[in-house]
C-alpha cells in the first residue's frame, strides 16, 4: 500500500526545506524525499555534521542553512533521507528507492525544488580525470575533504570567486584563475548596474571576495580564449590565451564553472511546460506568481524554477507551500494573499542583481559553440562537429540527434550535453532554442537495477 | 577507515564517499569508458554526471553517491577489457 500526504516536495535544499517548514504549519501532511543523508541540498550541503572550522571557511552565509534544516526539523514533516525517486506521475505518484529498496508514496500535490546543476562546459580535454566541476570542489570543502591541491579555476561567475576565497581561506589557494569574461561583458552589464545596486549585499560581497583573491596574489586571467585542458591519461596541464596572448599552466586539477542552469529532469519527465530564458541561455519550467506550473497540481520552487540563488529558492518555497495550500483548500484566499505578498516583496528584492551578474558574467562563447573535435557528449562520446553534421543531414531537435549518433543516451540522461546539443541545433538550423527543444526525459530518472525493478512491479499493486 | 581500490589497500575518514575517499589518496582515474576506453574519474560529485562509476561486489555504482565502509572493495570498471576477455 501507498502511503499518502497532501504534499510532496522533492529535494530538500533552501526552496524544499522552506516549503516544508511553511506548508506543515499550513495544516498540511508534508513528506520531503531527498537524495542526501541529511537535509541542506548543495548550497547548505551537510551543515548539520560541518566542523567549526568548515563554517569558517565557507561563511555565514553558509551556516544560515542551519535555521532551515531547523525548521524542517521542528515541522513535522516526515524527512525521507537517502531517497532516489526515479519516476514521478503527473497524479501525485512518487517512486522511489533506498537502500535498494524501491517504495512508493502518493500525495495530492507536488512540489519539485530540484535545485540546479553546473552548466555543462565543453572544453577540449574537459572528460580528463583531474578535471571537475566548482560545484564538485565545493562538494568536497562542505564533506570535509579538503583534497584539490593548487587547482586552476576556469570560467566566470560570481560561484568561482567565492570558491576562490574559500580555498584560501582553507589554506589551499588556487594557482590561477582563468576567466572567460571580458571587459566588453562588463560594459554591456552597465545599464543592469543601477538596478542592482538596489542588491547592493550581493556586489558588496562580491567586490570582497576580489580583493580577497587579489590579497592573496592569485594570478588572474582575463578575456580568456582558445582554453584547452592537456593530458594523456588524466590532466596535466591548461593551455589557454588572455587578451589574444598564449598562456600555458601545468595542474592536475582544473576547476569548470560557468554559471548554474535549473535542474529539469522531472519536470521534463511530467512533460510540464518549459521555455528557453535568452537572458540565462537555458530553458526554465514555466510557473506563476505562486509558483505553479502547468500542471494545477504540481509546483516548482527555487532554482529548478530558473536561477535565483539560495535566498530566493526559500522565498520561493514559502510562496510555493502558500500556493499549495491554497489549492488543497487548507487556507482561505485571504490567509494566502495576506501570506505571499510580502515573500514576492522579498523575492523581487532579493532579485535586483541578478540581470547585472548575468550580463556581467555570461556563459563562455568557446563552450555553447565548441570546436568541432569537442566532446559535448561525455557519455556517449560524442563531438560538437557530429552534431552539425547531424543538422547538415536535416536533423531538427534533440531527440532526433539521440537517434542519429547516441547523444543523451548514456547514464546521465542528457543531463551533460542536453543544452549543448539545443544550442548547436539552434546555430546550425537558425531554429530558436524553443522550436529546436529538449530531449524527451523518461523514467527511470536515475538506473536501477533490476532487482529493483522486479519489486517495484510487485508494489504497484495498490489496495 | 580500511577499504581497496583494485590491489591497493587505502584509508578513509569517517563520512567520506568512495570518491572522496580516492580523491583524497591522488587517484582521479576511476574507471575506462565503454565507447573509446579512455580513462575518466569524477566530475560533478553530486549523482548527475555518472562519470565516477565504480565496480563494488559486482555493482556499477555512483563513487559520489557511494559512503565508504570498513574492508570496501572497490574496482575499476573496464567495459572494453571484460569484452576482450570473453571474447578470448
Amino acid at each position: 500500500m501507498t502511503v499518502a500526504f497532501d504534499i510532496a516536495i522533492l529535494g530538500a535544499g533552501p526552496a524544499g526545506m522552506a516549503a516544508a517548514a511553511r506548508a506543515t504549519q499550513l495544516g498540511a501532511s508534508v513528506v520531503v524525499l531527498d537524495e542526501q543523508a541529511s537535509p541542506g541540498g548543495q548550497i547548505y550541503r551537510n551543515v548539520d555534521q560541518a566542523s567549526a572550522a568548515q563554517h569558517r571557511i565557507l561563511g555565514p552565509d553558509y551556516s544560515h542553512g542551519h535555521s532551515l534544516t531547523q525548521a524542517l526539523r521542528k515541522s513535522g514533516a516526515v524527512h525521507c533521507a537517502g531517497a532516489t525517486v526515479w519516476d514521478v506521475s503527473r497524479d501525485g505518484l512518487v517512486t522511489y528507492s533506498k537502500g535498494g529498496q524501491p517504495a512508493q508514496i502518493r500525495a495530492k500535490h507536488l512540489i519539485l525544488a530540484t535545485g540546479a546543476t553546473e552548466r555543462p562546459m565543453p572544453l577540449p580535454g574537459w572528460t580528463l580525470p583531474g578535471a571537475m566541476t566548482a560545484g564538485a570542489a565545493q562538494i568536497l570543502l562542505k564533506s570535509g575533504a579538503l583534497v584539490a591541491r593548487d587547482p586552476v579555476l576556469i570560467g566566470s561567475g560570481p560561484l568561482l570567486y567565492l570558491l576562490a576565497a574559500q580555498m584560501i581561506t582553507a589554506g589551499r589557494k588556487p594557482r590561477a584563475m582563468i576567466e572567460t569574461q571580458s571587459r566588453s561583458d562588463m560594459w554591456a552589464a552597465r545599464h543592469d548596474l543601477p538596478g542592482a545596486l538596489r542588491g547592493w549585499r550581493y556586489l558588496a560581497k562580491g567586490a570582497g571576495l576580489l580583493t580577497k583573491i587579489m590579497a592573496a596574489g592569485i594570478p588572474r586571467y582575463t578575456a580568456a580564449r582558445e582554453i584547452a585542458l592537456e593530458g594523456a591519461d588524466t590532466l596535466t596541464s591548461v593551455r589557454f590565451t588572455s587578451h589574444g596572448k598564449p598562456h600555458e599552466i601545468a595542474t592536475k586539477t582544473a576547476l569548470l564553472h560557468h554559471g548554474v542552469v535549473p535542474n529539469t529532469q522531472i519536470s521534463r519527465a511530467l512533460r510540464l511546460e518549459h521555455a528557453y530564458d535568452q537572458s540565462q541561455r537555458c530553458f526554465v519550467p514555466q510557473v506563476d506568481g505562486l509558483c505553479l506550473s502547468s500542471e494545477p497540481n504540481i509546483s516548482i520552487a527555487g532554482d529548478g524554477a530558473g536561477i535565483g540563488g539560495a535566498k530566493v529558492a526559500a522565498l520561493s518555497g514559502e510562496i510555493a507551500a502558500f500556493g499549495a495550500a491554497s489549492r488543497l483548500g487548507l487556507i482561505t484566499p485571504q490567509t494566502q494573499q495576506a501570506g505571499v505578498a510580502p515573500l514576492q516583496r522579498k523575492r523581487q528584492h532579493e532579485l535586483h542583481a541578478r540581470p547585472f551578474l548575468d550580463r556581467a558574467y555570461p556563459p563562455a562563447t568557446q563552450s555553447l559553440s565548441p570546436a568541432d573535435t569537442t566532446l559535448i557528449c561525455r557519455c556517449e562520446e560524442v563531438t560538437a562537429g557530429d552534431i552539425r553534421r547531424f543538422a547538415k543531414l536535416g536533423c531538427k531537435g534533440p531527440n532526433q540527434a539521440k537517434a542519429f549518433g547516441r547523444a543523451g543516451m548514456g547514464p546521465c540522461q542528457g543531463r551533460f550535453c542536453g543544452l549543448t546539443v539545443t544550442e548547436l541545433l539552434a546555430q546550425e538550423t537558425g531554429q530558436s532554442q524553443d522550436d529546436t527543444g529538449a530531449l524527451r526525459i523518461r523514467a527511470p530518472l536515475k538506473p536501477v537495477t533490476l532487482g529493483e525493478l522486479a519489486a517495484y512491479d510487485a508494489n504497484s499493486q495498490e489496495t | 577507515m580500511q577499504f581497496h581500490f583494485e590491489d591497493r589497500r587505502l584509508s578513509a575518514p569517517r563520512g567520506a564517499t568512495v570518491a572522496s575517499a580516492l580523491l583524497g589518496a591522488g587517484i582521479t582515474a576511476f574507471r575506462e569508458t565503454p565507447v573509446s576506453g579512455a580513462a575518466r574519474g569524477p566530475f560533478c560529485l553530486m549523482g548527475a554526471c555518472y562519470d565516477c562509476l565504480v565496480s563494488i561486489n559486482g555493482v556499477t555504482v555512483q563513487a559520489c553517491m557511494t559512503p565508504i565502509e570498513e574492508g570496501l572493495q572497490v574496482c575499476r570498471v573496464r567495459p572494453r577489457l571484460t569484452e576482450n576477455e570473453d571474447k578470448a
